[in-house]
């Protein structure tokens, strides 16, 4: 037995110092200029939005290996409390997502309960039906504008409204702050009791069980938290699209944003969310808005293509990537076997023990 | 004082097939109690009927005096009853230290305190070389000691063992063994199902002994070894009786023999 | 009375057709554990090939159906060769990759084909209806639920009466002793998903004699088959047949007694109810 071949995995402590750099030299950006009112700074907020939705549903699907579809529903109610806020009641948004993201908690605990016990591909249709009947709940509910959904005035710039007209410095700090916060709950769950337990849930739930994990009630916790955390997201959202309907906030199309993106990022891993949409989003933007001459979903076909490569040569994601190329001789001990009958059937942890 | 386990008169149904029936019997503090029996013959149910992965179809079972019988698992592991698995069932993508600390952590919220109980399982089941390397890549051996540690961080005052020896080399069988006894001199009361005989009957302090569900001999190693019921379960009938005719021979020749002699 | 009749059979022929697209999906779905998330695409797709078949040359649904399977075989093989086989060893990757599948198509038909809705006129069975009383049936439904009772017929007799079935039926419930039995079960696997294409494909190839063709159509078909097959247990033709009427008569009943934006909202709430009750389905394998 060659102790060489197997390669260390255990839980590193992540460093602090290394973290609190990035997040600083983040918050630099708009001081030495490079966020204004342009293109990129737009694509660099679309970062920090989706590396937060992303790790947000990296919680409960990575981490727990609950892999739902529903995180649009969530996101969805984050967005309408804020645009409800601020259209409808003519206030500030912050109290619209803070009840956005209470009632997003409560949905998750109603939704989880039940769902819970399903298994597999049971439980991931059964995500993507909830999703449908919110959005359709939606689209007839008049009291948030139907299918129209919610249009914001023109409001004053400033934190006040959290909206900003001409240039996205706010917004941008703003999604720093969700980002910022969003992270560092998650690298500090990581290493922590309740991050254990949701990884030992992924690995084996029986298993889990029998060393005292309850895992209904851990499950249940991460959905609220993933909840909340998506709820957020999906206020700054509203608060910076002016607008906010069914067909946008509460569509698969959306849940699946949350999905791909940690998934090839590295599902599971802290900074997969983050490098997933740190390589994808302006990949999206920029080709749509630079190769729109050769017609529209150009962006959309060339994404499903590297889901398609993704899925086939990495599923790991680009963390995957980043670790084979690190370590060379794990990635040959693990293909050594691609040959044999157990193959042909899914298994692996990807979407958790079934 | 009443035992830290008691089983009473527990019967497991699936539909109408019944694995266990009417099983009664205790596990006294501090004691290697063995459960043996020929397969099938309902002990890995039990067992499970113990942990909490089923709840009898009759009859009750008692932990320190309170009725557990029907609770969750994991509620059970919290009362203090830990137990391994059959087919071995590591956390594979986590380290072997990050397994142990899942079971560290039921009873210390900290981090750092989890660890330190963790390492010292790692230990005291001989898993040191292993602690940073991924539970799914261990050998067989390492694996079933894993299983072991990892219920051991959990802080049991009973361990429930499935088969920890099945499977493993002679040296490893050996380490097993003799990390068994450390248990229970370190006060765990140990419950473990087991084929290997020359392993459990050295070990254990009583045996019971389950034959197509119904308990059919309990006491002392040496008591069962000659116990006619035992024999036969697992010999057969047919080949104790040939043996018995064997014997009656036997003895007549020696008599003829004697007679023999002038 | 006859109002009710008239939402019965609509129904029905509802029902039937939803039974002749998640036929295809129960099928791969028993045999490879897949949910090609893409089947809806499929389905868009066979429309489109269809369309221009008529649009082109004149060729009425009625018989272009054939190509539309075909094709759809094709690309049923192609997909499981190319998209999903390497996926097959993580779970959900596959259901992954089909995802992305369904983006890469429907796309391409957005890109291609704008997002314009088309409408084949002129077709056989356009517009003909037949009345008993006061209760209209629509023909091109009706052929449609013929075709699809017909194809789920032979369907259920090839898995249940033919050698080439029962190698089926072994590599869905034990792939490792399938092979043991001297089944090739790559071939099963590339043949499943061949013939859920092309189930689906004919499906896709009738309808433009009375649906639109888009780039969306697909969307909402693939999640009704997802709940069909998942109420009617993954690999049961007859659970799919039962489930599918079952989804049918809700969607109908619904949209009139309820409110027409009623219509899905109660087929996936009662879904998620039975779902949450029995939680592997009506019946399954």
């Amino acid at each position: 037995m060659q102790k060489s071949e197997y390669q260390d995995c255990r839980q590193k402590k992540p460093r602090f110092i290394p973290w609190l750099a990035l997040v600083l030299a983040l918050a630099l950006l708009p001081i030495i200029g490079i966020i204004k009112g342009n293109f990129l700074s737009h694509v660099l907020v679309m970062i920090l939005l989706n590396a937060s939705m992303a790790q947000a549903w990296n919680i409960i699907g990575g981490y727990a290996g609950q892999i739902s579809f529903g995180h649009s529903v969530f996101f969805g109610i984050g967005a309408y409390g804020a645009a409800y806020a601020v259209t409808t009641l003519k206030i500030t948004p912050y109290p619209g997502m803070i009840v956005g993201a209470l009632i997003a908690c409560v949905v998750a605990l109603i939704i989880g309960y039940p769902t819970f016990r399903l298994k597999g591909h049971y439980f991931a249709i059964a995500t993507f039906a909830i999703v449908e009947v919110f959005n359709r709940l939606f689209m007839i509910w008049d009291t948030v504008g139907g299918a129209i959904g919610l249009d914001y005035p023109i409001l004053k710039d400033g934190w006040r409204n959290f909206t900003w007209s001409r240039t996205k410095v706010g917004y941008y700090y703003g999604a720093l702050i969700l980002f910022a916060l969003i992270f560092s709950i998650v690298r500090t769950m990581e290493h922590a009791k309740f991050g254990y337990y949701l990884k030992a849930i992924r690995e084996g739930q029986e298993t889990a069980e029998s060393l005292g994990v309850n895992s209904r009630r851990y499950k249940l916790l991460a959905m609220a938290l993933s909840a909340a955390m998506a709820a957020f997201c999906g206020a700054f959202f509203a608060q910076y699209n002016y607008r906010v309907d069914p067909s946008m906030v509460l569509s698969l199309d959306m849940s699946m944003k949350f999905v791909l993106i940690t998934i090839l990022g590295g599902i599971g891993t802290l900074w997969g969310p983050l490098l997933g949409a740190a390589i994808l989003i302006p990949l999206q933007e920029y080709t749509r808005a630079y190769l729109a001459r050769l017609g529209p979903g150009i962006d959309l076909i060339i994404f499903g293509i590297i889901i398609i490569l993704m899925m086939e040569f990495q599923p790991r994601g680009l963390m995957g990537i980043l670790e084979n190329l690190r370590k060379p001789s794990r990635a040959l001990v693990k293909r050594s076997n691609t040959n044999s009958v157990q193959n042909n059937r899914p298994k692996g942890h990807l979407g958790g023990k079934q | 004082m009443s035992a830290l386990l008691e089983i009473r008169n527990v019967t497991m149904k699936f539909g109408e097939l019944v694995a266990d029936r009417d099983v009664s019997f205790n596990v006294e503090t501090g004691t290697i109690c063995g459960l043996i029996g020929p397969n099938g013959a309902g002990k890995t149910t039990l067992f499970n009927c113990i942990a909490g992965y089923y709840k009898p179809s009759k009859g009750e079972i008692f932990f320190k005096g309170n009725r557990i019988s029907g609770l969750p698992p994991h509620a059970i592991t919290k009362l203090g009853i830990a137990r391994t698995f059959q087919v071995v069932k590591p956390l594979k993508e986590m380290s072997v230290l990050d397994n142990i600390m899942v079971g560290a952590f039921l009873h210390h919220s900290g981090a750092s305190e989890a660890r330190k109980i963790a390492q010292y399982c790692l230990s005291l089941c001989f898993l040191e070389d292993f602690s940073d390397k991924p539970a799914g890549e261990l050998p067989i051996g390492s694996k079933k000691r894993l299983e072991i540690a990892r219920a051991l961080a959990t802080e049991p005052s009973l361990l429930l063992l499935d088969e920890s020896i099945s499977g493993l080399t002679s040296t490893e069988i050996h380490e097993m063994l003799e990390m068994i006894r450390r248990l229970r001199d370190k006060g765990i009361t140990i419950l473990m199902v087991e084929h290997i005989m020359e392993a459990i009957m050295p070990l254990a302090n009583t045996i019971v002994v389950l034959s197509h569900g119904e308990k059919i001999a309990e006491g002392q190693p040496q008591s069962i070894v000659h116990n006619q019921e035992v024999i036969t379960a697992y010999l057969g009938e047919k080949f104790v009786k040939k043996m018995n005719m064997q014997n009656q021979i036997m003895l007549t020749d020696a008599g003829d023999k004697k007679g023999d002699t002038p | 009375m006859s109002l009710f009749f008239q939402i019965l059979l609509d129904g029905l022929w509802s029902g039937l057709l939803y039974a002749l697209i998640s036929s295809g999906l129960s099928l791969i779905w028993g045999v490879l554990d897949v949910i090609n998330f893409a089947h809806g695409e499929f389905l868009m797709v066979g429309m489109y090939v269809s369309f221009f078949l008529g649009f082109l040359f004149k060729m009425d649904p009625l018989i272009s159906w054939v190509a539309s399977g075909a094709f759809l075989f094709i690309l049923g093989v192609l997909t499981y060769k190319l998209v999903i086989k390497r996926t097959l060893k993580m779970a959900m990757a596959p259901l992954l990759a089909s995802f992305g599948l369904s983006m890469v198509l429907k796309n391409i038909a957005m890109n291609r084909f704008t997002p314009n809705f088309r409408i084949l006129s002129g077709t056989f069975m356009e517009g003909k209806v037949i009345s008993l009383g006061s209760v209209i049936i629509p023909v091109p439904n009706l052929v449609t639920a013929i075709f699809s009772l017909v194809i789920l017929g032979i369907l259920y007799w090839m898995l249940t009466k033919t050698r080439f079935g029962w190698a089926v039926q072994a590599t869905a419930m034990d792939p490792e002793a399938a092979q043991l039995m001297g089944i090739n079960t790559e071939h099963i696997f590339v043949l499943v998903f061949g013939l859920g294409g092309a189930c689906v494909g004919i499906a896709g190839g009738l309808l433009p004699s009375y649906l639109a063709t888009h780039p969306d159509v697909g969307t909402l078909f693939g999640l009704i088959a997802f709940i069909v097959v998942a109420l009617g247990g993954f690999g049961s033709i007859p659970g799919a047949l039962v489930a599918a009427i079952l989804v049918g008569l809700i969607e109908s009943f619904a949209g009139f007694y309820i409110a027409p934006v009623f219509k899905y909202i109660a087929v996936f709430g009662v879904y998620l109810v039975v779902i949450l009750i029995r939680p592997k389905g009506i019946k399954g394998w």
